[in-house]
C-alpha cells in the first residue's frame, strides 16, 4: 500500500479514494446493463463487459452503476447493452462488441449523445 | 485505480460465525478468484443482515440487493457462476431481507447536528483509505506544514472545545499546560474507559470511526509535545479495541504514524491499553495508574496530570469524543465550529437516550438544546403515551430531574445548577411507572460494588446509604432514614478523593429533592406510589374481568394461580414472586397490582 511521504501524496490519496468510495452511493448515476444469459455469453458479452470496465477505469469516470442481467430476450441482437443516463430513457444498443462498446461509452456516456447506429429498438 | 461494479457483504455476526461464515468469506475470495472477478466484485465485513439462526451464513450483493442464506462452502461456487457470470439471481438460498435498522443509531432526526458521528456506517473502519476520502488526516497535514504548537493550542482554546468525559474542562488550556510542564518526554493518553451503564458513543466512534481519534490524539501530541499516545479502552469492547489496533497498523503503514510523519520530523505512536472491569478506572488518576500497572485507585490533585502523569511525566488525557472533535476543528475551521451550541460550550455533544423513551439510541445535537426538545422532538416522547416523570442525565452519578427541568438548556453548569452532571452522555427517561426510590437504590447498588475501597466515607458510606435504601424498598424505612441519607450524603460528597464518591449520592440527593413524597409513602404507609418495589405489591386477579382462560396460570414461574377452565383465577399472594409475567400474558387486563 502507498506509503505517504508528503502532503502531495495525502492529497491524490484522497481524490482516488474519494472516487472510489463514491461508487458505493447509487443515486443519480448512470447506469449500464450488458445482457449476460447464456445466449450473451455465448456472443461474447463477458468481452464486452470488460472492455466497458476498462473505459470506466481508464477514463476515471465516475457515477456509473454497472449490472449485468440475464437473457434481455431480444433475438439475435446480443451482445446487448442498454445505458440510462440519470433522468434520460434508457437506450438499448445491440451487437456489442469491445470496440463499439468504447464509443458509446466515449461519446454517450461521457458526451451525452446516442450513438444511433447501434441502437436498436428494444 | 479499481472500479468495483458489485459489492458484497458477509455477515459476520458471532451466531454466522459458528456456523461457518469465516469458511465461505474464504471460498467466495477464492471463488471470486478462480472466475477473474477479484477486481471487479468487493467482498466487505458486515454486522448482522437476516436472523443469523435460521439464515446464517448469509450475504448480501450489492446493487441487486440479492440476499442469499444459508450457505456451505459448497453453495458459494454456483451463486458466483450464476449471479456474477451469467447474471441471473439464484432463486434458491434467497431469502429477501427486511429493513435493514441499525437499534443503536438510526438516521439523524430534523433537529439533530452530526458532527462526531457523521462517518458511522458510511465509512469502512478497518479501511483507512475510505477515512482519506472523506477529508481524514487532512487536519494533520495542515497542522504540520502551516501551524506552530501554540498555535494549534490557541485555535483549540478559541474553539472553546470542553472536555467531552463529564468534567467539561476546557481542552485548548489542558493542553496548554502540558504543553508547558518542563519535563519529558510527554505523554498523549486517551480515555475510552466508558463505564457509564448504557453510554455507548465512545463506542460506536472507536468502532466505527477510529481514525478520528487517533488524527485528534496525534494534532494534540504536535501541540503539547508529546510523542507517545494510549489509548485505554475498557476490555469489555472486544471490538472497539481490534478496530483500533487495525486502524493503528494501517496509520503505521500509511507513514501517517510513525517517525517523520509526513516529513514533518514530528513522530508519535499509538498504543491500545486495555482494562479490566473497573468502573473506576474511568477516573483519569485512577486509569494512569492502571496503564503503569497498579491497582486503578485515584489519587490526589494537584499536582494533575499535566505536570505529572503517567510515570509522572507531563500527561495529557482527554476523552475519546473530545479527540474526535479536534481534526473537525482544524479542518472545517472556527467559524463553523462556533456557530453551533451555547455561549459557554461549542460544538455538539453525542447522548445515548435510553428508557422509556420512543426512539433510543444514539443522537447527537449542539449544546444549548432544551431537555424537552431532546426527549419529545428527537426521542419521540414517551413509550406507550404514558407520563413523563424524570429524566436522569450523566450516568450512575448524574441527578434525576422532573418535568418542571424540562425546558433547561443542556449545558454544563444549567446541569450542574438543577443538581445533575453532564457526565459522558447517557440519558435515562423515566416514565410514570417508575419508582424513584428504586432508581436510587439501583444506582447506588452500582456505584456501591465499584467504589475502589481507598476513601471511608465512600467505601462504607455507599454501603450504608444502600442498606437504608433496600429497607425502604422492602417497607421497612422509618422516619429517621431521611436525615440520616441526607447526612450520608454530605459527608460523602466532602471526603471522597475522586468523582465516584463526590457523585454517587447525587441520585439519591435529586430523588429525595423532587420525589420526597415516594419516599415517605414508602416509609410511613408502606406503599410504593409506582407499584415497582416487590416487597409492596401485590397482584390480584379482577373477578368481572378474568375470564378463565388459565393463560396466566400456565406461565406463572412458581404455579401461584388456581382456577378451573371457565372460572375466574385467584392468585395466592404467599407464593406470588410479583414478577408480572401474569400481567403481561393476560389478554383481558384482568391482573391489577395493589
Amino acid at each position: 500500500m502507498p506509503t505517504i511521504k508528503t502532503i502531495d501524496d495525502l492529497e491524490r490519496l484522497r481524490e482516488k479514494a474519494k472516487k472510489v468510495k463514491e461508487m458505493r452511493d447509487q443515486t443519480g448515476k448512470t447506469q449500464i446493463v450488458v445482457g449476460m444469459g447464456t445466449v450473451g455469453i455465448a456472443a461474447g458479452a463477458r468481452e464486452t463487459l470488460k472492455a466497458i470496465l476498462t473505459n470506466i477505469e481508464e477514463k476515471h469516470l465516475s457515477d456509473i452503476i454497472l449490472r449485468q442481467t440475464a437473457n434481455i430476450g431480444l433475438v439475435g441482437q446480443d451482445p446487448v447493452v442498454q445505458v440510462t443516463l440519470p433522468g434520460a430513457e434508457t437506450v438499448t444498443y445491440g451487437k456489442i462488441t469491445p470496440a463499439m462498446a468504447t464509443r458509446i461509452m466515449e461519446e454517450h456516456v461521457v458526451q451525452g449523445n446516442i450513438v444511433q447506429e447501434f441502437q436498436i429498438d428494444a | 485505480m479499481t472500479y468495483y461494479r458489485s459489492t458484497v457483504l458477509v455477515s459476520m455476526d458471532p451466531v454466522c460465525i459458528d456456523k461457518g461464515a469465516l469458511d465461505v468469506k474464504e471460498e467466495l475470495i477464492k471463488e471470486l478468484a478462480k472466475q477473474n472477478l477479484t477486481g471487479e466484485v468487493q467482498v466487505l465485513d458486515c454486522p448482522r443482515l437476516g436472523d443469523p439462526d435460521r439464515e446464517g451464513p448469509d450475504i448480501l450483493v450489492y446493487p441487486e440487493g440479492s440476499h442469499y442464506i444459508q450457505l456451505t462452502t459448497e453453495t458459494v461456487g454456483p451463486i458466483v457462476m450464476e449471479h456474477f457470470i451469467k447474471g441471473r439471481e439464484l432463486q434458491q438460498h434467497n431469502s429477501k431481507l427486511p429493513d435493514l435498522t441499525d437499534e443503536e443509531i438510526s438516521d439523524p432526526k430534523e433537529k439533530e447536528i452530526r458532527v462526531i458521528l457523521e462517518n458511522i456506517g458510511e465509512i469502512d473502519p478497518r479501511n483507512i483509505e475510505e477515512y482519506i476520502a472523506v477529508d481524514g488526516y487532512q487536519a494533520l497535514a495542515k497542522v504540520l506544514d502551516e501551524m506552530s504548537p501554540e498555535e494549534v493550542i490557541q485555535i483549540i482554546l478559541d474553539s472553546k472545545l470542553r472536555g467531552r468525559g463529564g468534567a467539561g474542562f476546557p481542552t485548548g488550556l489542558k493542553w496548554k499546560f502540558a504543553r508547558q510542564a518542563p519535563n519529558t518526554p510527554k505523554f498523549m493518553v486517551c480515555n475510552a474507559d466508558e463505564g457509564d451503564p448504557g453510554a455507548f458513543m465512545n463506542r460506536k466512534v472507536l468502532e466505527g470511526d477510529p481514525h478520528s481519534v487517533i488524527e485528534g490524539m496525534a494534532i494534540g501530541a504536535y501541540a503539547v509535545g508529546a510523542n507517545q499516545g494510549y489509548v485505554y479502552c475498557r476490555a469489555e469492547y472486544p471490538i472497539a479495541v481490534s478496530t483500533l489496533n487495525i486502524a493503528i497498523e494501517q496509520a503505521r503503514e500509511y507513514g501517517l504514524l510513525g517517525k517523520n510523519i509526513l516529513g514533518s520530523g514530528f513522530d508519535f505512536d499509538v498504543e491500545v491499553r486495555m482494562g479490566a472491569g473497573a468502573f473506576v478506572c474511568g477516573e483519569e488518576t485512577a486509569l494512569l495508574a492502571s496503564i503503569e500497572g497498579s491497582r486503578g485507585e485515584p489519587r490526589v490533585r494537584p499536582p494533575f496530570p499535566a505536570s505529572k502523569g503517567l510515570w509522572a511525566k507531563p500527561t495529557n488525557i482527554n476523552n475519546v469524543e473530545t479527540y474526535a472533535n479536534v481534526p473537525k476543528i482544524i479542518h472545517r475551521g472556527l467559524e463553523w465550529y462556533t456557530s453551533m451550541g451555547s455561549e459557554k460550550s461549542k460544538g455538539t455533544k453525542t447522548f445515548a437516550l435510553a428508557g422509556d423513551v420512543a426512539h433510543t439510541g444514539l443522537i447527537e445535537v449542539p449544546f444549548g438544546m432544551t431537555l424537552r426538545e431532546i426527549i419529545y422532538d428527537i426521542g419521540g416522547g414517551i413509550k406507550g403515551g404514558k407520563a413523563f416523570k424524570a429524566v436522569q442525565t450523566g450516568g450512575p452519578m448524574g441527578g434525576c430531574l422532573p418535568a418542571s427541568n424540562l425546558d433547561l438548556e443542556v449545558d454544563y453548569e444549567t446541569l450542574g445548577a438543577a443538581g445533575s452532571i453532564m457526565g459522558s452522555g447517557g440519558m435515562i427517561v423515566m416514565d410514570e411507572e417508575t419508582c424513584m426510590v428504586d432508581i436510587a437504590r439501583f444506582f447506588m447498588e452500582f456505584t456501591q460494588d465499584e467504589s475502589c475501597g481507598k476513601c471511608v466515607p465512600c467505601r462504607v458510606g455507599t454501603r450504608r446509604i444502600l442498606e437504608i435504601l433496600e429497607r425502604i424498598c422492602a417497607g421497612k424505612g422509618v422516619p429517621e432514614d431521611i436525615p440520616l441519607l441526607r447526612q450520608l450524603c454530605d459527608e460523602i460528597i466532602q471526603d471522597s478523593l475522586c468523582g465516584l464518591g463526590q457523585g454517587a449520592p447525587n441520585p439519591v440527593i435529586s430523588t429525595m429533592k423532587h420525589f420526597m413524597d415516594e419516599y415517605e409513602a414508602h416509609i410511613y404507609e408502606k406503599r410504593c406510589p409506582a407499584k415497582v418495589c416487590r416487597s409492596l405489591i401485590t397482584f390480584e386477579i379482577l373477578a368481572d374481568k378474568c375470564t378463565g382462560c388459565t393463560v396466566c396460570a400456565r406461565n406463572c414461574p412458581v404455579n401461584a394461580i388456581s382456577g378451573e377452565r371457565k372460572q375466574t383465577h385467584v392468585i395466592d399472594t404467599e407464593l406470588c414472586i410479583r414478577c408480572g409475567i401474569c400481567k403481561q400474558v393476560c389478554n383481558f387486563d384482568a391482573v391489577v397490582i395493589n
